[in-house]
Parts: structure tokens; C-alpha cells; sequence
């Protein structure tokens, strides 16, 4: 690996004004840092299983507990979140959505987009009303 | 600037790659995750223990760790430097290197019927 020492640093985000690009460009970054984090939740989940159901038992209380349920309630936010705007920020790639009615409107869609998906999902699926504490 | 030619498209492109095959196959995982009927240890093994399943399950998770490793080294490099800078992405190489292979060993371990 070699050293990336020399590169420019981008300008810390506390010398902005914050605006809806800003905003959403950094759930985006804090969304992906977070699912990054819940990934790890993930591979242990399946590890538990592969040890079979002894095992599994236990990380059932694990993820049955308020506080990892929490974790995962926001996981699912932060799924959908970062699932919207990251097909917009593809359309960026491909050259769409720059102007900047087209990027307002971009950012609300993606807003209820996400929202509306985490709403269903949290209220459609037993996996969400069990997230919500029903068993 | 001492990066290598070609390395910063390679990897936004690889980026790219990840993030449209993370549109289906997060979808599929999610979905599938979502409408079991049970998380017993009996269903969610059975789930997974079939081919096809156990497939997307690695696909998916393998996308997935190596979006997550492209994604946190962006965001590393636009706010940490130097010596800092080289150790964090060291750090998170090891630790997405560690959990696809647990991944993978898993995911063998369910589909081979062992779980």
C-alpha cells in the first residue's frame, strides 16, 4: 500500500452553512459508515448459526435484547436511506440529476422514498413488528 | 500526489460495481430476512442450507464487505492523514478480510448441512 501522506485533505465540515446537499450527502457517508459497522452483526448472526442451534440460542438473546433491537431498527433505516440515495448518486455518475431543480426534487424523493420503505417494512413484515417489541 | 496510475478509477469503478449489485441482492436479503415465517435456528438453517439461497446469501455478503472496505476507505481518506491514515485502512482491510472469511466458513458450514 502505498502512502497516500501527501494528498489534499477535504475542508472540514464545520466551515459550511449547512444545506439540504450537505445534509443528505452526509447521512449518506454516515448511513454507509454505520451499515459498515452493522455488517459485522450480520457475519455473526450466520457464524451462529453455522455453530449450530446451541449456540444460536444464545445470540437470539443477543439480538432479542432493547438495545440491539434499537441497532437494528436503525440498521433498516439506514438501509433504506443509503439504498435511495445511492441509486441517485448512480444517476449522478450517469450524468442525471445535477441541475438544481432536478437535485431538490432528487433529495425529496429520496426523503419519502426512504421513509415510506422503512414504515412498511417496520409495520408489513413480522420481522418489523418483532423489532417492535411483539413476539 | 504518489498514488499509482489507473488506481483511484479502478477504484471508483469497483465502487460502481458493488453499489449495483448491492441494488438486488440487498433487496433479496432484506426481503427474504424480512418474510421468514420464524428465526428459530430450525428455519432460518433450512433457509440457507438450499443452493441457490446459500449462493445469494454469499454474494451478497461478499458485496456487501467489499463495498463497506471501499466505502470507509473514502471517507478515511478525505479526513485522516499520515501515519493515522495508512494504519485505519490497515485496520479496516484486516477487519473486512476476517468477517468474509467467517462469512465464508459460515455460509459453507449451513450449506453443507453441518449447522
Amino acid at each position: 500500500m502505498q502512502s497516500p501522506a501527501e494528498r489534499p485533505l477535504s475542508p472540514h465540515l464545520q466551515v459550511y452553512r449547512p444545506m439540504y446537499t450537505m445534509v443528505l450527502s452526509i447521512l449518506h457517508r454516515a448511513s454507509g459508515l454505520y451499515l459498515s459497522a452493522c455488517s459485522l452483526l450480520f457475519v455473526a448472526w450466520l457464524a451462529a448459526i453455522a455453530a449450530g442451534p446451541a449456540a444460536y440460542s444464545g445470540a437470539s438473546r443477543f439480538f432479542s435484547s432493547l438495545a440491539v433491537r434499537l441497532v437494528l431498527t436503525a440498521a433498516l433505516a439506514a438501509f433504506w436511506y443509503h439504498f435511495f440515495a445511492g441509486i441517485r448518486h448512480l444517476a449522478w455518475d450517469a450524468g442525471l440529476g445535477f441541475e438544481k431543480t432536478s437535485s431538490r426534487r432528487g433529495a425529496a424523493v429520496v426523503l419519502v422514498c426512504a421513509a415510506a420503505a422503512f414504515a412498511a417494512t417496520m409495520c408489513l413484515t413480522q420481522a418489523g413488528r418483532w423489532l417492535m417489541g411483539s413476539p | 500526489m504518489n498514488g499509482h496510475r489507473g488506481t483511484a478509477t479502478r477504484h471508483w469503478r469497483n465502487q460502481r460495481m458493488t453499489s449495483i449489485a448491492l441494488l438486488p441482492l440487498g433487496l433479496w436479503f432484506l426481503f427474504a430476512l424480512l418474510l421468514q415465517p420464524a428465526l428459530d435456528h430450525a428455519t432460518v438453517a433450512a433457509w440457507l442450507a438450499k443452493p441457490l439461497q446459500a449462493l445469494l446469501a454469499a454474494l451478497f455478503g461478499g458485496a456487501m464487505l467489499w463495498h463497506s472496505m471501499q466505502g470507509v476507505e473514502v471517507v478515511l481518506e478525505d479526513y485522516v492523514r499520515g501515519r493515522t491514515l495508512t494504519l485505519s485502512i490497515l485496520l479496516s482491510r484486516l477487519t473486512h478480510t476476517a468477517a468474509a472469511v467467517a462469512l465464508a466458513w459460515a455460509i459453507f458450514t449451513i450449506a453443507a448441512g453441518g449447522a
